[in-house]
């Protein structure tokens, strides 16, 4: 009993995010849900250097906002093929917490208007939603903590 | 009521500055960019030419540099039928250290560029195009008055990642459908890509 609670502690203390790996049927319930809850949902990749100098933020969003029916996402547009090589990498050095999806899709150009009409492609792209009150922001741009913060706290107004 | 009239004249304004970039039949923009080789290129360049394939792209980006050697290949195929590829960096190397034109240059000498590699210093060609990312395609025909309209915008191909499993080439379909006097299909695509690095 006491080895398992040294396990938990220990799991605790250097716990980091899970990355799942999911299609775009998943991503488009996720936008179209109805659950009463923000979604911060964050298009990023490893290789790009404005979506990494964003993340910590997301982070501090997810701890922020913990107890308040908010749930930030971050979907890596990473290769599904560098999973292993660099995305877990990645997710276990910098310990991110929060929910992590990767993305395994193929032809950009078939999915990118599904998931954001107005989204031209880049990175990094983030879309934050209260479905239930049909509030919906699109930044397809790097964002820095006071935008981010105060747009998730405008949505759950 | 006047200053009412000015307020929505000055919105309206706003508003069509901020409709962002050239759309499929526009005239394309005219430029005067340095290249690597220090000469100053414009449209006036491809007079000669049937159309020009203008790739917003940079040094840094992993997927620009995924595209270099299609974007060659690209070159290659298609100069010598009328259209000739332009890369255009428009990057600001305070940002990406590595954008900067004496990298461009360097960059083009590694990978032996046959095309020219100009750069948009002043990001001014970017917004009036609406180029948001690396790559970023803009595909010109010229028409029969010597100007240039936009025939196509988008991505290259379906598969930055890895070449061999390219399904759709949409950009050489977008070559070869002008080649043949025909309009593109789809004549815009989309794709992920780096965002431009804008000046802060």
């Amino acid at each position: 009993m006491r080895i398992f609670l040294i396990m938990v502690v220990l799991s605790s203390v250097t716990a980091f995010s899970q990355v799942k790996t999911v299609k775009l049927d998943a991503l488009t319930s996720l936008l179209n849900n109805d659950a009463d809850s923000v979604y911060v949902i964050n298009f990023w990749a490893t290789w790009c250097k404005p979506c990494i100098e964003e993340l910590p933020y997301f982070e501090e969003a997810t701890s922020a906002f913990a107890q308040k029916n908010v749930r930030v996402i971050l979907v890596s547009l990473d290769s599904p093929a560098e999973l292993e090589r660099v995305l877990l990498p990645f997710v276990k050095k910098k310990e991110l917490k929060s929910e992590i999806l990767l993305l395994d899709e193929q032809n950009p150009n078939e999915w990118i208007d599904t998931i954001e009409p107005d989204w031209t492609g880049s990175l990094p792209a983030t879309i934050i939603l209260r479905n239930r009150i049909k509030k919906r922001v699109f930044l397809e741009k790097q964002l820095e903590k006071e935008e981010l913060f105060t747009t998730i706290q405008s949505m759950m107004e | 009521m006047k200053s009412l009239i000015l307020a929505l004249l000055f919105f309206g304004a706003v508003q069509a500055f901020s409709a962002e970039g050239l759309k499929i039949g526009d005239d394309a923009k005219e430029f005067s960019l340095k290249n690597i080789d220090g000469s100053i290129i414009s449209l006036a360049n491809y007079s000669g030419d049937n159309g020009l394939v203008v790739i917003f792209t940079c040094n840094h980006c992993p997927f620009s540099k995924a595209y270099e050697d299609r974007i060659i290949a690209l070159h290659k195929n298609y100069a010598g039928k009328g259209f000739p590829v332009l890369a255009i960096n428009s990057n600001d190397p305070v940002t990406v250290p590595e954008d900067s034109f004496d990298k461009m240059i360097e960059r083009s000498k590694e990978k032996g560029f046959p095309f020219r590699y100009v750069f948009d210093e002043t990001q001014s060609i970017a917004k009036q195009y609406g180029a948001t990312r690396t790559p970023h395609v803009y595909l010109l025909k010229k028409q029969s008055d010597n100007t240039f309209k936009i025939a196509y915008i988008g991505a290259i191909d379906d598969n930055h990642s890895d070449a061999s499993s390219v399904k759709e080439t949409y950009l050489s379909n977008a070559i070869e459908s002008l080649i043949a006097q025909k309009s593109p299909i789809p004549e815009t695509t989309k794709a992920i890509g780096c965002s431009i690095k804008w000046k802060k």
